[in-house]
């Protein structure tokens, strides 16, 4: 502990934080991408959807091991301090080198920098702005105009993604998401110190793999439910769901 | 060869500074970036004006001592080439140049294209270094080093020290600097005693001249004149993160059994 204290403390400790937590959040959008392609496979022989089961399951997962929805807020408790020391840290970070460069060129030209990496403030604030959102409309339920039924995963995405704002708005945010990983999945193996030519190629691929990836998987789900390609769902699901969720 | 040029000029640290605009004419292709200037001083101080100030010092790309950024690039348009050994056959006739000092905050102006680079020679100081012993000199190979080590330790020895990955970098950060410094000696036998040590104290003293956090633009790597790779960073990091989280700290103290 006194040595990760020391580590804050420097510039590379902190760029390490960064990188860390940034694993931590990548792992994270890649599962829930992963986790919402249920949203395709239909319903069970209940006729309940895939998702909304798999919604249930992270709850109860470790029951009776562990209380219900326990491991759920290991993760969530994780998540937001990875989230949170992120974005601290690059508060800092990205301070010191105004600091650092208080006067630029007249005209300055770039040989090499990439548009995601000299994009990633913008991609980023975008991208937390979206989280505020996100939660509050799916996991809340305080945005929306239609009814909102905690559980009925299903339901509430067909409502949701039957209105093109909050389409366009999930696109424009998935596009943040994948500039962001874009040069973030490459620049934290680098940052810390796991890059070198002979996998410089690998890591770059996973990058830009990883990025087409999340925005095509997760871009889906609103696109083909504001598409009409996607079954309506199930008459009265939030009836199975009466106990509590969150 | 006709040119305009736009160069920086600042009386000082404390005083504000500002384009100056010139007209040079007779400009030949063989002349050096830095030859050109020269005419223009000659022409500036025939008509009674203060020459331009600017470093330079072997003039064949090897001390790093030019530093100036033209049009926009730190040592200009031409990848892997100092300002010194930029040739004005790379201009055209009619072009505008602009020329700037370093911009970084650890590299405070001194006098219009002049910057103090001094930050650099602290960190050297503080950590760039190896305990040899001196006396008759050793067997020559009495240490056997893999060639290919040794090769890139020279890749990482090439760094001349001026600086334009500084002045390259949108963060204002001396990531490549310290790394190529760190690395050469890092990565040869003669070098492992201080190994860890010299990483924290390099980079400790990078922290503290006030130069930005990297942010692995790569633009370093892309405008330094000798081509340092970015491949040193990433091994700097990987010795940093050693030194600080795994090195111990207290190797000879007494433990108890439990
Ligand atoms: S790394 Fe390159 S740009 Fe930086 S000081 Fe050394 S030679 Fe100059
Ligand atoms: S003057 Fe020595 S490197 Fe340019």
């Amino acid at each position: 502990m006194q040595r990760l204290t020391a580590l804050y403390q420097t510039t590379l400790g902190k760029k390490a934080v960064v990188a860390v937590t940034g694993l931590i959040l990548y792992g994270f959008v890649v599962g829930h991408m992963l986790g919402n392609l249920k949203v395709f496979t239909g319903n069970d022989a209940a006729g309940e959807p895939h998702i909304d089961i798999y919604a249930h399951f992270l709850r109860t997962m470790g029951e009776p091991m562990v209380p219900y929805s326990f491991l759920l807020w290991v993760a969530r408790i994780i998540l937001i301090a990875a989230l949170v020391l992120h974005v601290y840290t690059v508060v800092l970070l990205s301070r010191r080198n105004h600091a650092a460069r208080h006067e630029n060129y007249a005209d300055p030209r770039y040989s090499q920098a990439s548009a995601p990496a000299r994009w990633m403030m913008v991609s980023g604030v975008l991208l937390l702005a979206f989280i505020v959102f996100h939660l509050l409309q799916f996991t809340f339920g305080k945005i929306g105009g239609a009814p909102f039924v905690e559980g009925a995963v299903y339901a509430n995405l067909y409502h949701a993604f039957h209105q093109w704002f909050f389409v366009g708005l999930y696109v424009i945010a998935m596009a943040a998401l994948a500039l962001h990983v874009n040069h973030g999945v490459w620049s934290l193996f680098q940052t810390l110190g796991l890059d070198n030519p002979d996998r410089n190629r690998i890591f770059r691929l996973l990058a830009t793999l990883s990025s087409v990836g999340l925005f095509v998987g997760f871009a889906s789900v609103p696109l083909l439910f504001f598409l009409g390609l996607m079954p309506s769902p199930p008459t009265g699901e939030a009836v199975h769901l009466t106990e509590g969720v969150m | 060869m006709k040119l305009h040029l736009r160069i920086w000029r600042q009386k000082d640290g404390s005083s504000p500074g500002q384009f100056g605009e010139y007209d040079l004419d007779g400009v030949r292709d063989e002349m050096s970036f830095l030859e050109m200037l020269d005419v223009l001083n000659e022409q500036l101080i025939d008509g009674g004006e203060e020459p331009v100030a600017f470093d330079s010092d072997c003039r064949e790309g090897v001390c790093g001592m030019c530093s100036l950024v033209i049009n926009g690039k730190a040592h200009g348009p031409l990848a892997g080439t100092t300002t010194c050994q930029l040739y004005m056959r790379h201009f055209n006739e009619g072009d505008v140049v602009t020329i700037e000092p370093w911009r970084s905050s650890a590299f405070p102006v001194l006098r219009d294209l002049i910057v103090d680079r001094s930050a650099f020679d602290r960190i050297m100081q503080a950590g760039g270094y190896v305990t040899l012993h001196s006396g008759p000199k050793p067997e020559p190979n009495s240490i056997p080093i893999e060639p290919e080590v040794a090769e890139q330790a020279l890749d990482a020895a090439t760094c001349i020290g001026c600086g334009a990955c500084v002045a390259a970098c949108p963060n204002g950060s001396a990531m490549l600097y310290t790394a190529a410094k760190v690395s050469h000696l890092g990565l040869l036998p003669q070098g492992q005693p201080e190994r860890y040590g010299r990483v924290k104290k390099m980079v400790d003293q990078m922290d503290q001249e006030g130069f930005g956090a990297c942010r692995n633009y790569a633009e370093c790597e892309a405008q330094c004149p000798k081509e340092i790779s970015i491949n040193f960073i990433s091994q700097m990091n990987r010795d940093y993160l050693k030194a600080t989280l795994s090195e111990p700290v207290d190797r000879r103290s007494k433990m108890s059994s439990q």
